[in-house]
């Protein structure tokens, strides 16, 4: 089905997204004229195909569930925030705080993510093939975020159990964030990510791992007079 | 909030629909701006001719014309709503000081030989409609629609802050040091008409200009100058500048084709700009300053 803003209210168009005409069982949408229109799909929680034709503004499918989006343009600030599952693929750029807090899903994203992508994620594997602005993975905690490009000041501050992998420069790294050594489960896991997003240019030997130092965040006992 | 715009135009080709492409931009940004509006349009320079931009408020327009030829000889008055743009060869020193002296209760939003500035209270759809900016032809312009946060809603508190001969700024966000720098440049001979931080960027910016440093100069310096949060686009007659503070919270997004350059805080405020979907559009990066035409 195509959806056209130009002629539907976005209010419209989420509508027949997020509550599906059972009948006709419709679960391809094409969407044009999106005209940089904010909360674009968002709160999507069924399986259905999605492609924005043309560049959408603010948490484009933030909370999405299962649903599987492709936006042909650009994206502005905190695209897939907070999506649970499905996948979503941004062939244009991103603005900053792509995939933010988000639980689960996959985010694919073609051109660069400024600043704070992945801001405080929590299990959202994140792809980005060229590069990250600064405080990326900010406070992030579980997930996999990964940058075939570089990344900016401050990456991974405060972070938690997320593992950023990084194949260019990055250009300083934030509070409690280290390089970690890359095993064998690192690998096949950087691997699989990879073939996902069609990705056969770059092996996963040739990224660096980076995480916490768990200094920061973990309690010691022998600290407890402070508190 | 604030949404802030900006087109320069690289060709002819679209001189004639400057103002259509700056209102259409303003109108997209009425979500993060509501409570004012304002824009400064460049037209090509005429030499030797001084255009000031005024708000007249309440007064009646044919009092003011019958007054203020009484003190300029055969002024050129153009009336949009409570803005009148006076055409004259006499300096700026002189014509401040008589409207000044002479009318109180008009104020001065800017002056030079290419920039006209409108600014009013009030919904940026109306505001535009009202100072029929459509019909307006130029080089390149600047537009804010303003969503109050230090300063009253008031058109003193309004945008664009014009504090220079052809020059003018436009602010999202807020500055934390705007005090003190005010109480500085006042010491340095910088006049200042409302409480508003904007205006106090506006004018670093002029004092720095008017002890010739480059406009790129003085915005790389106003980076550690300038504490606070914002994007800044100043207006010069050959161009504007942008530039992100080092965080960057304050969003701007660029689309350059072959024939203009456009700036926005969204996407959404240039959807309807010709060539869009096939321009070069990237965020302006944090702490860099960017310049087309100075």
């Amino acid at each position: 089905m195509k959806l056209d803003l130009k002629k539907l209210k976005l209010r419209e168009v989420n509508e027949k997204l997020q509550i599906l005409d059972r009948k006709q069982n419709d679960r391809d949408f094409t969407i044009v004229n999106p005209e940089g229109n904010h909360a674009l799909c968002a709160g999507l929680t069924e399986e259905m195909n999605i492609n924005i034709k043309g560049h959408v503004g603010y948490y484009c499918a933030g909370m999405n569930q299962k649903a599987q989006i492709t936006i042909d343009g650009n994206v502005g600030t905190g695209v897939a925030e907070n999506m649970m599952s499905g996948r979503v693929h941004v062939k244009g750029n991103a603005s900053q705080s792509a995939g933010a807090t988000a639980h689960g899903g996959l985010l694919i994203i073609d051109g660069d993510a400024s600043s704070r992508c992945g801001i405080s994620m929590k299990g959202i594997d994140i792809i980005v093939k060229g590069s990250v602005g600064h405080m990326s993975g900010f406070m992030s905690q579980s997930g996999n975020m990964v940058v075939c490009g570089d990344a900016g000041e401050a990456l991974g501050d405060s972070l938690y159990e997320t593992n950023i992998y990084i194949r260019g420069k990055v250009k300083s790294l934030g509070a409690d964030c280290v390089e970690k050594k890359m095993d064998k489960n690192h690998i096949k896991k950087l691997n699989l990510l990879l073939k996902e997003a069609n990705i056969k240019n770059y092996k996963a030997e040739s990224f660096k791992r980076y995480g916490s130092a768990r200094k920061l965040y973990n309690f010691k006992i022998d600290n407890v007079s402070s508190y | 909030m604030c949404g802030i715009v900006g087109i320069y135009l690289k060709t002819k080709k679209f001189e004639k629909s400057l103002g259509k492409m700056l209102s259409g931009m303003l109108n997209n940004m009425e979500s993060r701006g509501p409570d004012s509006a304002g824009f400064a349009i460049y037209k090509n320079e005429e030499k030797k001719i001084f255009k000031y931009s005024l708000c007249i408020g309440n007064l009646d327009f044919k009092n003011f014309k019958k007054k203020i030829s009484k003190l300029i000889k055969k002024p050129k008055l153009n009336q949009y709503s409570d803005h009148v743009i006076l055409k004259t060869p006499i300096e700026p020193k002189t014509v401040i000081k008589i409207i000044n002296n002479s009318f109180p209760e008009i104020s001065l939003v800017g002056y030079g030989n290419s920039i006209e500035i409108f600014k009013q209270v009030g919904n940026p759809k109306d505001v535009v409609k009202k100072f029929k900016l459509d019909s307006f032809s130029g080089t390149h312009g600047i537009g804010h629609t303003r969503m109050a946060t230090e300063s009253a809603i008031t058109t003193d508190g309004s945008h664009p802050y014009s504090t220079g001969k052809d020059e003018c700024l436009v602010h999202n966000g807020s500055l934390s040091n705007h005090n003190n720098l005010r109480r500085e440049l006042v010491k340095k001979g910088n006049i200042f008409n409302s409480e508003n931080d904007t205006e106090v960027a506006a004018g670093y910016v002029s004092n720095s200009l008017l002890n010739k440093k480059s406009l790129k100069d003085t915005l790389v310096s106003g980076l550690k100058d300038l504490d606070g949060f914002y994007t800044f686009i100043t207006g010069t007659k050959k161009g504007f500048a942008v530039v992100r503070d080092e965080i960057a919270c304050k969003p701007a997004v660029i689309a350059e084709t072959k024939n203009y350059v456009a700036i926005a805080s969204e996407f959404q405020a240039m959807a309807h700009l010709p060539d869009v979907n096939s321009a070069k559009i990237f965020e302006p990066e944090p702490g860099i300053v960017y310049s087309w035409g100075n």
